[in-house]
């Protein structure tokens, strides 16, 4: 009987919490105008879509700022992991985290609004380069933080085995310590680049007037009021949510195999 | 060889450590250095004597966390039972995915979903039309601001309540039934107590991040409610007094500190909504 009400419990929570999405895409289809009343089937909301110029130019500007500020923030976050994992004082180490989360904790608010002081104080124009700075910048602690357990779960051995059969300090990096933390590097590159597509307020206050990403402009056309339009984007990515939480939970599976092959190579 | 490599340590904190100073150290000082400045670029602490001498900035401070906590309360009752069911069932990796899939989704579709979900011939006034209570105003309402800032922050509450429950010793509870608890006492007696730090940790996730949604205020509730974050977002970008905006941003950096300190901030809880 309980189990019952759990699981109702679950199918209601579950329920709304798609609700949104699962409305969102099948009014996509819609002939209508509004996300009122169904009218039947239609392509035309994409068609639309894939033929406004001015769209297809932000969400190309959105993905070129998501994957470079990711790329960037990985070798910056993987490098700084790199450094936190060598300090050797527990104080120097502890501190250096609690800077680390601080962009982590802090409302988006605050950093947008601390940012758009720091850019306008250093006269850095607002625009493409602000957003992309601002990306990198809130997505490094994420990277630091995917990446240091993996190097925590390093073994000393491991690093003392390879130096004393004459590795380079070059060579310990590329050939051992890199690919043992490659599957931290990865999930801190996916986390990076999903904060990236996922920021709306960071982005809004240092965009500028010529530069927009998709969230910005969908607040704006969203203000005006219903938009089919958006509901083909909101098809479409869904569509690339589903690949790269998929590629996500392929990274970790297989992370988590590796783990579970060398086990049974140990006992 | 040790000797050299301690050295060198410095070297991997070139791009780290300047990222460190210009980007987190920098800007959380220029906001405060900014709040003690009027419009026309005077040193002055006219914008805190505003501030704690309003009415109506202390008014929206108190609403906002009035909201704030009416918010965090919701998402907290309905994330802890979803959370132990889920812990309960078995393919419990997968349920917990399409927890986490939704927070994939731009947080602007949703709150555009509701938008076409709440308006007067939307989904919800259809279903009220059906029992019979006929359309209502829904969207632009403080009910529909909670309700979608609520939707919003659920999975970010289930996910840290989950792993404590994932934590906890099932021996306890056992012990706990054979020593002859009730359900309900071996809940309030072992259960809870012992989930304290995830339900704690939620409520950093979702606390802090309701003081400063502003596009749902704008978008959903109308801009009948004024939370911090629509203040900061206005002084900023609309009425342009970025010392008012920045006091009121300082006020919100202390409230966070506040809400850290009181749900112990022992694990530092990533993944804050954006």
């Amino acid at each position: 009987m309980s189990k019952k009400l759990a699981n109702a419990y679950l199918i209601l929570v579950f329920a709304v919490l798609y609700a949104p999405i699962v409305f969102l895409i099948v009014y996509s289809f819609s002939q209508g105008e509004t996300m009122t009343n169904y009218h039947g089937f239609t392509w035309r909301h994409y068609q639309t879509l894939f033929s406004d110029a001015r769209m297809l130019a932000i969400v190309a500007n959105t993905l070129l700022v998501a994957l470079l500020s990711s790329l960037i923030a990985t070798l910056i976050g993987t490098w700084g992991a790199l450094g936190i994992n060598r300090t050797t004082k527990r104080v120097t180490r502890e501190s250096l985290l609690t800077l680390n989360n601080v962009l982590m904790v802090s409302p988006d608010v605050i950093i947008g609004a601390s940012f758009l002081i720091f850019f306008t104080m250093l006269k850095i124009p607002l625009g493409f380069g602000s957003v992309l700075m601002s990306h990198i910048a809130f997505e490094i602690p994420i990277v630091v933080l995917m990446v240091l357990p993996r190097l925590r779960e390093m073994s000393s051995s491991m690093l003392d085995a390879a130096e004393d059969l004459g590795a380079t300090t070059r060579q310990l990096l590329t050939q051992v310590i890199v690919p043992f933390i490659s599957p931290g590097i990865f999930a801190g590159f996916f986390m990076a680049l999903t904060y990236s597509l996922d920021d709306f307020a960071v982005t809004f206050f240092v965009t500028g007037n010529g530069f927009s990403t998709l969230s910005v402009e969908i607040y704006s056309r969203a203000r005006q009021g219903i938009n089919l339009e958006i509901n083909a984007l909101s098809g479409v990515m869904f569509l690339f949510s589903l690949l790269l939480v998929g590629g996500y939970y392929w990274i970790q599976q297989a992370s988590q195999k590796r783990k579970h092959r060398k086990r049974e190579v140990a006992s | 060889m040790r000797a050299v490599t301690k050295r060198r340590t410095w070297l991997y904190f070139i791009p780290y450590g300047l990222w460190l100073a210009l980007f987190v150290v920098a800007p959380v000082a220029l906001i405060i250095y900014q709040s003690f400045f009027d419009l026309g670029h005077h040193f002055t602490l006219g914008n805190y004597s505003t501030y704690f001498q309003s009415a109506t900035y202390l008014k929206m401070t108190l609403n906002s966390v009035w909201y704030a906590f009416l918010i965090t309360l919701f998402t907290g009752l309905i994330s802890y039972p979803t959370a132990y069911f889920l812990h309960q069932l078995k393919h419990r990796q997968f349920w917990l995915l399409l927890v986490i899939l939704p927070t994939w989704i731009n947080i602007l579709l949703k709150a555009y979903a509701f938008i076409g979900i709440f308006s007067q011939a939307g989904l919800a006034n259809q279903f009220l039309t059906f029992i019979g209570i006929g359309p209502q105003q829904i969207l632009f309402t403080n009910a529909s601001f909670i309700f979608v800032a609520t939707y919003i922050q659920i999975p970010f509450m289930i996910l840290p309540i989950y792993n404590s429950i994932d934590d906890l010793n099932p021996a306890f509870v056992n012990a706990s039934r054979d020593l002859g608890a009730s359900n309900w006492q071996t809940f309030r007696r072992v259960i809870f107590p012992l989930t304290l730090p995830g339900v704690k940790a939620g409520v950093q996730a979702v606390f802090i991040p309701s003081l400063s949604l502003f596009m749902l205020t704008r978008l959903i509730g109308g801009n009948k409610v004024i939370t911090l974050g629509t203040a900061i977002e206005e002084h900023f970008l609309t009425t342009m007094n970025w010392g008012m905006g920045s006091t009121i941003g300082v006020i919100l950096i202390v409230a966070m500190i506040i809400v850290m300190t009181l749900t112990g901030d022992k694990k530092p809880k990533g993944g804050a909504p954006r």
